[in-house]
């Protein structure tokens, strides 16, 4: 890494991993609430906003600037050449930064206690409207810096095909560009004017459709740059390779294609949206769960090749010549399994008559503490790990808390997740302050396992301590040596460097434009041209 | 593009599971058999008290079942008991006074979203008497945990 790009790429990994701190310690607020045990600051006040802060922090702020960094990572190191427009890069940093620090004290000071959701007609205070939109609008800047590194190399390598990370993080981007269309349209048209009392009023139900049209291929904004560390860092560190170059292309390509036009699942509970709508977004979202099976296996497959090559025979004994003890590998390999269960919770959301036994349950929270909680943060973690000591030149400290951390959120994540899957289909709601609900039965049913969830959350929390504390150890004090370099995996057959079907960015992106227009141009016609009424604004909190 | 045998039939085991389950949505929600609450009908959210449609509150019997009209409300629903009788279609008309909220009755799958300006509305029928818990399940400021209601499907009488 040149030196100057260096300094960019920290600057915006710490900022994710401090934001990943605060949000932990946002979340053993909500551990204790489920534990109900009386402290003295414990209100409802501080829950919502302990929520909201989680919500926001993990969701929206580590997980933008840790792909931001980490996409500046791939840019740089795939293509062999400096980074470009770092100063526009830098713009986009203090854009970011400015909004997420303008967002994170509108929470904290109790004015925007609105979920990560934010749906109006809650109303919060501008700050963080505005704060939330000038992060999207530093992640723009990202964006156009990751497409401009690539088309500068391509101008240099006529008819050659990005390197696999980053054709995974140029999909992530394009992915990322789309989606956040919704979510501009919907702070800067509606939420923006409204919160500043130039427009009176708001439709809830279009605020609803824009965050949604925006809020689903944001997880795949979480999840595409997990699959190139899956695909790209995982298998190398294994010491294996990449079990098929093409078929990890072909993945990405169906991300792009797929990722948008599924947003009413989100919505199936919601009144003023078309039955039929809503199955045409359920029959695309069934068509997604393609490419992460194929991941599945081609990962799965790469690992088996990194055990052979150790010297493994029989049917299973790779899995024993992995390097379990790798921080890396330990996060991603357990993120991996914690994400297949996931993965068929996802299934059940997504079936239209199904959805409504679990929607807005502790069943989704459950689900996607496995999903962006799990394939996402623990990957992130992974590649905290590998990724700080070579950004720093200095070597991992505290490591054997860096070896027990991933092991620690694993058996964390499966007592929270089993509990609040559990406690959904016995009907508990999500984001309540008290479960008791005024000692019902019906309620009186999900008591211990209510007790499972906070034990579970401890155990995340202790383990979100560890992670912290080695990047802290390792940023501040690690030794210094001289660094690894930033390798990626190759693949096991060599493939032709010239550019295919599958590289060609452009066109994937009229055809996601399209899916994109026949899935919601007709619902957003039909709804603007209907008879509605605007709701004022509320603030109960 | 070359893909080795194993992973060829893995693939094809992956495409057909995920056409299993988007041919069981299709299947059951012929006909509106099972398909989720998508009523399409606006209203004036800041006159929801004095609109004919949720003037008067409550339960409308009639031999064919009966017609629930139940407004949500910061932190409460009116009204907070509701009585119908089972083994009879009950459809529910349900709208919002303030903030978005839900309308979730435990141990069902009658789970909709209240969204002010919008009139929410499906139809059930409840096989089990006995008293059930009505929660809301959309976070709708500090009191969002003590909304709740009670619903109590009443067997027929004999």
């Amino acid at each position: 890494m040149s030196s100057r790009t260096n300094r960019l790429v920290l600057a915006t990994f710490w900022v994710a991993i401090l934001s990943f701190g605060v949000a932990s310690a946002m979340a053993l607020m909500q551990a204790l609430s489920r534990a109900a045990l009386d402290l003295p600051w414990r209100s409802a006040k501080m829950y919502y906003l302990s929520v909201t802060a989680h919500g926001t922090l993990m969701a929206l702020v580590f997980t933008t600037f840790f792909i931001m960094a980490f996409g500046y990572v791939v840019a740089e190191r795939s293509l062999g050449r400096e980074l470009p427009h770092q100063t526009l890069a830098w713009t986009g940093y203090w854009i970011a930064l400015a909004g997420t620090l303008a967002a994170v004290a509108a929470i904290l000071s109790g004015k925007a206690s609105v979920l990560y959701t934010f749906y109006p007609p809650l109303q919060a205070h501008p700050a963080f409207y505005i704060g939330a939109t000038l992060l999207i609008v530093g992640s723009w800047v990202w964006g156009f810096v990751m497409i401009r590194s690539y088309l500068a190399y391509k101008r240099e390598h006529p008819g050659e095909r990005a390197p696999l990370a980053l054709h995974g993080m140029l999909a992530t981007v394009i992915v990322w560009l789309i989606a956040t269309v919704g979510v501009a349209a919907e702070t800067l048209l509606l939420l923006i004017p409204w919160s500043l009392g130039i427009t009176k009023t708001i439709d809830p139900e279009l605020a609803r459709m824009l965050f949604w049209y925006f809020g689903h291929p944001l997880v795949y904004f979480w999840l595409l740059p997990a699959y190139v560390v899956w695909y790209t860092v995982l298998p190398k560190v294994a010491g294996g390779k990449l079990f098929s170059d093409p078929l990890a292309r072909l993945v990405f390509v169906l991300f792009v294609i797929l990722s948008t036009p599924v947003g009413f699942h989100h919505q199936f509970m919601d009144p003023g949206i078309p039955a039929s709508w809503k199955l045409l977004h359920t029959l695309l979202t069934f068509a997604i769960l393609f490419p992460s099976f194929v991941t599945a296996f081609t990962v799965t497959a790469s690992l088996e090749v990194a055990g052979r090559l150790k010297g493994a025979t029989g049917l299973l004994d790779w899995l024993k010549k992995l390097p379990w003890g790798d921080p890396l590998f330990a996060s991603v390999a357990l993120s991996m399994l914690l994400f297949a269960v996931g993965g068929i919770g996802g299934a059940i959301n997504a079936a239209y008559g199904m959805n409504a036994v679990v929607h807005n349950t502790a069943f989704i929270q459950g689900h996607f503490h496995l999903t962006v909680g799990s394939a996402t943060a623990l990957t992130f973690m992974g590649a905290a790990y590998w990724l700080l000591p070579r950004l720093t030149g200095r070597q991992l400290e505290l490591e054997l808390l860096a070896k027990v951390q991933p092991y620690l959120w694993f058996v964390g994540m499966v007592l929270f997740a089993i509990s609040n899957h559990i406690t959904g289909l016995l009907g508990m709601p999500r984001r309540i302050y008290d479960a008791s609900y005024g000692r019902s039965a019906a309620a009186h049913a999900w008591r211990g396992l209510t007790g499972v969830s906070a034990v579970g959350g401890l155990f995340l929390f202790t383990s979100a301590g560890f992670f912290i504390l080695v990047m802290l150890g390792t940023g501040l004090a690690g030794k210094k040596r001289v660094p690894e370099p930033i390798e990626w995996a190759e693949p096991l057959e060599p493939t032709s460097p010239k550019a295919t079907l599958l590289d060609r960015y452009g066109l994937w992106t009229v055809v996601a434009a399209l899916l994109v227009l026949i899935a919601y141009a007709y619902p957003l016609w039909a709804h603007l041209h209907m008879q509605t009424y605007g709701s004022p604004g509320y603030s109960p909190f | 593009m070359n893909v080795p045998l194993y992973e060829k039939i893995w693939m094809w085991a992956a495409g057909g599971i995920s056409v299993a389950f988007v041919a069981t949505v299709l299947i059951t929600s012929i006909g509106g058999a099972l398909e989720p609450p998508s009523h399409v009908e606006t209203i004036d959210p800041t006159q929801v008290f004095k609109d004919p449609r949720f003037a008067h509150p409550g339960v409308t019997v009639d031999e064919h079942g009966a017609t629930v009209v139940t407004i949500g409300m910061i932190f409460a629903y009116v009204p907070a008991e509701i009585h119908v009788p089972a083994g009879k279609p009950v459809t529910f008309r349900m709208t919002s006074a303030d903030v978005t909220h839900g309308f979730l009755i435990v141990g069902t799958n009658a789970n909709t979203m209240l969204v002010p300006g919008y009139v929410s509305q499906f139809t059930t029928t409840f096989q089990q008497p006995g008293e059930y818990l009505i929660v809301c399940n959309e976070y709708c400021g500090l009191g969002h945990h003590l909304m709740s209601a009670k619903l109590i499907v009443e067997a027929a009488k004999p």
